[in-house]
């Protein structure tokens, strides 16, 4: 359970980024994790709103967007994306495929409030 | 937000695309250990695996094989206890514990410190055994060259196709306790094939720390890599 270690450095880098834009609030935070990233999305979600807790994303909600295992088939050389870690190439049945792209572990996007400009 | 009601006048909102790895900062401190291993000429290996499926044994027997002819080092990673660096220290070799606490994992920060605290000036090879669990280490890279996954013969067959994320980085795959064989069902064709299914380039050996079946291939490959890193 590394849940917790992947959201702290989570926060630092939504904190740098508020900071950056002179956020006082972040009011939603999209990952997106493929299913070879090695963690458990609702452990994801259960750290975060621990760790929110008095920080600049108190009130924002987590989105974990699951992104696809790519396989490369080297019989076929297809490539196609599956949601299951499923070693195994859609199109012609081959279990000689390589994973790619699978482990992704992204912080895509931040909403957040930020000040106005000078008027 | 207004301080008063909590409306959004006097705001914006703003959308801001990050995409940046949330392991951004612990693979820039890989590579940072990277350069300083690099710098002293040292070959990293990175030993992962469940508790108990033979690490810190084989690393006993290993660094009392080399030892005439390579200066080894090893930093232990564990929870709790100085146990496995106990052992490895009444071996005569340099040896630093990070005790993790509640952190199932090293990661590059934790390998980065002990590296600052460790005698790196005389190693040609340095060992990091990380925490004993076959899910969370393979997420961090510490920024060795080499990872390495111990799976025991009494673990069961089953662990690659269950536990894929501790091998889609693996270099190599130790099937250890090779001794126990015959009083198990495991069979090695099948983790083999769903281990490279993962990782096709994994390398395999066969090795029993007891009767010492596959430790001479195993340190044929350690030589090798130390070999191909002095170029
Ligand atoms: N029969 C047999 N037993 C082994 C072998 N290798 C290790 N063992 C035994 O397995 C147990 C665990 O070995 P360790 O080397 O401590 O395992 P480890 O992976 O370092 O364990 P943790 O650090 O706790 O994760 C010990 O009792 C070892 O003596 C082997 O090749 N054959
Ligand atoms: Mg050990
Ligand atoms: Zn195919």
């Amino acid at each position: 359970m590394h849940e917790f270690s992947i959201v702290q450095s989570l926060m630092n880098t939504i904190e740098e980024h508020a900071a950056r834009q002179d956020a006082q609030t972040v009011t939603r935070v999209v990952l997106r994790v493929g299913p070879l990233a090695g963690v458990v999305p609702h452990l994801l979600k259960t750290a975060f709103d621990t760790f929110k807790d008095r920080t600049v994303a108190e009130i924002a909600e987590l989105v974990i967007e699951m992104s696809p295992l790519e396989l490369n088939c080297r019989d076929c050389l297809q490539t196609s994306a599956t949601d299951t870690v499923r070693f195994k190439c859609p199109e012609c049945g081959s279990l000689n495929v390589e994973a790619c792209e699978g482990d992704a572990l992204m912080l895509e996007r931040l909403e957040m409030e930020v000040p106005d400009g000078p008027a | 937000m207004c301080q008063d009601c909590g409306c959004s006048a006097g705001s914006g909102r703003k959308i801001v695309e990050v995409q940046e790895s949330v392991l951004a900062s612990n693979t820039s401190k890989a590579r940072a250990n990277r350069e300083i291993l690099k710098q002293h000429g040292i070959l990293g290996m990175n030993l992962m695996s469940s508790p108990g499926s033979g690490k810190t044994l084989l690393l006993e027997k290993t660094i009392a094989r080399l030892r005439d002819r390579l200066s080894v080092g090893v930093i232990e990673g564990d929870l709790e206890t100085e146990r496995d660096a106990e052992r490895i220290r009444s071996t005569g070799v340099p040896v630093y514990q990070i005790v993790t606490g509640q952190t199932c994992h090293l990661d590059a920060f934790m390998l980065h410190d002990a590296l600052h605290r460790f005698p790196l000036d005389t190693l040609d090879l340095l060992f990091v055994e990380n925490v004993g669990n076959l899910v969370c280490p393979a997420t961090y890279e510490l920024g060795t060259h080499l990872n390495v996954v111990l799976l025991s013969t009494t673990e069961g067959d089953d662990k690659p196709a269950k536990y894929p994320v501790a091998f889609k980085n693996a270099d190599l795959m130790i099937l250890s306790k090779m001794d126990l064989l015959p009083q198990t069902d495991f069979d090695a064709a099948r983790a083999i094939r769903d281990a490279r299914i993962i990782r096709p380039s994994l390398e395999v050996i066969r090795l029993s720390a007891r009767s010492d079946e596959g430790l001479s291939e195993w340190l044929d490959y350690i030589d090798g890599a130390v070999q191909r890193l002095r170029g």
